[in-house]
């Protein structure tokens, strides 16, 4: 396993293609549409939310971050990432709940609630078609390792990690899917499956469910260190949220 | 929370062309098959009528049941007569109700 790691950190890596260039022409199409894209609901709900007075502070995220196609611009190619302070790392999601937390007073919002997944798409909507970015640095480092752990650690009883489906069978079929080189450019989406967005952690832990291993709780540590590493795998591709899968 | 649409109309149309509407609402649709984790059926809940008035006047009607999808998308022709304004109304099972409208400009 080591062994494993230690070549793909390596190896010089293709450039990466996103999950929506192995999906099926009608989730294209619905995805390049911006009126049919379903996505587009959360998105617009989002932007409502934007400019709502929350918390006891009475302030809204526009009240503090004005115009966010300016202001937003680019913050998702970014993300996770390290407070300034030197914090923990944190998602896009967790990012929006510290100012939810912190600088309006509100409570947080629940993972995959409804308002949480409307405030990320619409944050990361405004990187669309910029490149993901991400730093590694002293300050992420740890995380990009234990990120990079687990993503060639077996697990579950399937004894699967997830270098066998997504870099090594990137393309190939499973059941009725293709598997993709699993990406997170694209999120939050909406899946069809789910007739709902989702976030990305939604949907790792779909994957860990698929191998029958223990699920990490949305917004844990572990999924956010994941997260990093994969836009550290997804540098280059462009930002598509909100993505649609089938 | 109250329900969400986005809706599709041309701000200008020259009279008496025809151009499309849309509509896209965010919606479960419960369909009424589906069991709760408890194995409790989860009561049907659709948006099962939604209208569009032009300037006053009904020239769309969709009654629904369980076999449309979750977030449904309706789209529909229509010849533009008058400036105006496009309203649309729907409601659910549970007797939630949404509107939206869009003006259009209609020009000779
Ligand atoms: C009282 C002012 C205030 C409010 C209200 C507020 N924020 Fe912030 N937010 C800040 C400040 C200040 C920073 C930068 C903090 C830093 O860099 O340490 C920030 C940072 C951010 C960032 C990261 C930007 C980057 O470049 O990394 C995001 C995303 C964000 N806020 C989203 C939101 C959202 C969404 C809301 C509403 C739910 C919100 N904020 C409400 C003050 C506010
Ligand atoms: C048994 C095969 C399998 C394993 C192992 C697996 N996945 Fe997946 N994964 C899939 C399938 C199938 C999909 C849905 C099709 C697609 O987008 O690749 C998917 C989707 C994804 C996506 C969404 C891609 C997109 O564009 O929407 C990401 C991200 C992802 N997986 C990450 C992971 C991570 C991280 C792991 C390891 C913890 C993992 N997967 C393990 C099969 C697997």
């Amino acid at each position: 396993m080591l062994t494993l790691s230690a070549v793909a950190a390596e190896a010089p890596r293709p450039q990466p293609k996103s999950g929506i260039e192995y999906a099926g022409g009608d989730v294209r199409a619905l995805q390049a549409d911006d009126f049919g894209n379903p996505g587009m609901l959360w998105v617009a709900r989002g932007e409502k939310l934007w400019s709502a007075p929350a918390g006891r502070s009475g302030k809204s995220c526009a009240g503090c971050h004005r115009d966010a196609p300016t202001t937003m611009k680019g913050v998702a190619t970014r993300y996770p990432r390290r407070d300034v302070g030197g914090g923990e790392l944190l998602n896009l999601e967790g990012r929006i709940n510290q100012c939810r937390e912190q600088r309006q007073g509100a409570d947080v919002l629940r993972y995959e609630s409804e308002e949480l997944l409307a405030l990320t798409a619409y944050v990361a909507h405004q990187s669309r078609g910029m490149p993901v970015n991400v730093e590694i640095n002293d300050a992420n480092r740890v995380n990009f390792e234990r990120g990079r752990d687990t993503y060639y650690r077996r697990q579950g009883q399937m004894n699967l990690a997830c270098t066998h489906c997504h870099e090594q069978n990137a393309g190939r079929k499973l059941l009725a899917d293709t598997i993709s080189e699993g990406h997170g450019n694209a999120y939050p989406v909406y899946r069809l499956e789910w007739q709902s967005a989702g976030s990305l952690h939604r949907r790792l832990r779909a994957c860990f469910f698929g191998v029958r291993a223990e699920q990490p709780a949305a917004g844990s540590a572990e999924l956010v260190d994941l997260e990093l590493y994969l836009a550290s795998r997804a540098r280059g591709l462009q930002v598509e949220t909100p993505g649609v899968r089938r | 929370m109250s329900m969400l649409a986005r809706v599709q109309v041309p701000a200008q149309a020259r009279r008496g062309d025809v151009f499309p509407i849309r509509i896209a609402i965010q919606h479960s649709m419960e369909t009424g098959y589906r069991p709760d984790n408890f194995g409790r059926r989860i009561p049907k809940n659709v948006i099962n009528t939604l209208t569009c008035r032009y300037n006053g006047v009904e020239v769309f009607r969709a009654e629904m049941g369980s076999g449309v999808s979750a977030n449904p998308q309706l789209q529909f022709y229509l010849r533009a007569e008058n400036s105006g304004e496009l309203v649309f109304d729907w409601v659910d099972d549970s007797g939630q109700r949404g509107s939206e409208r869009a003006p259009i400009t209609v020009t000779a």
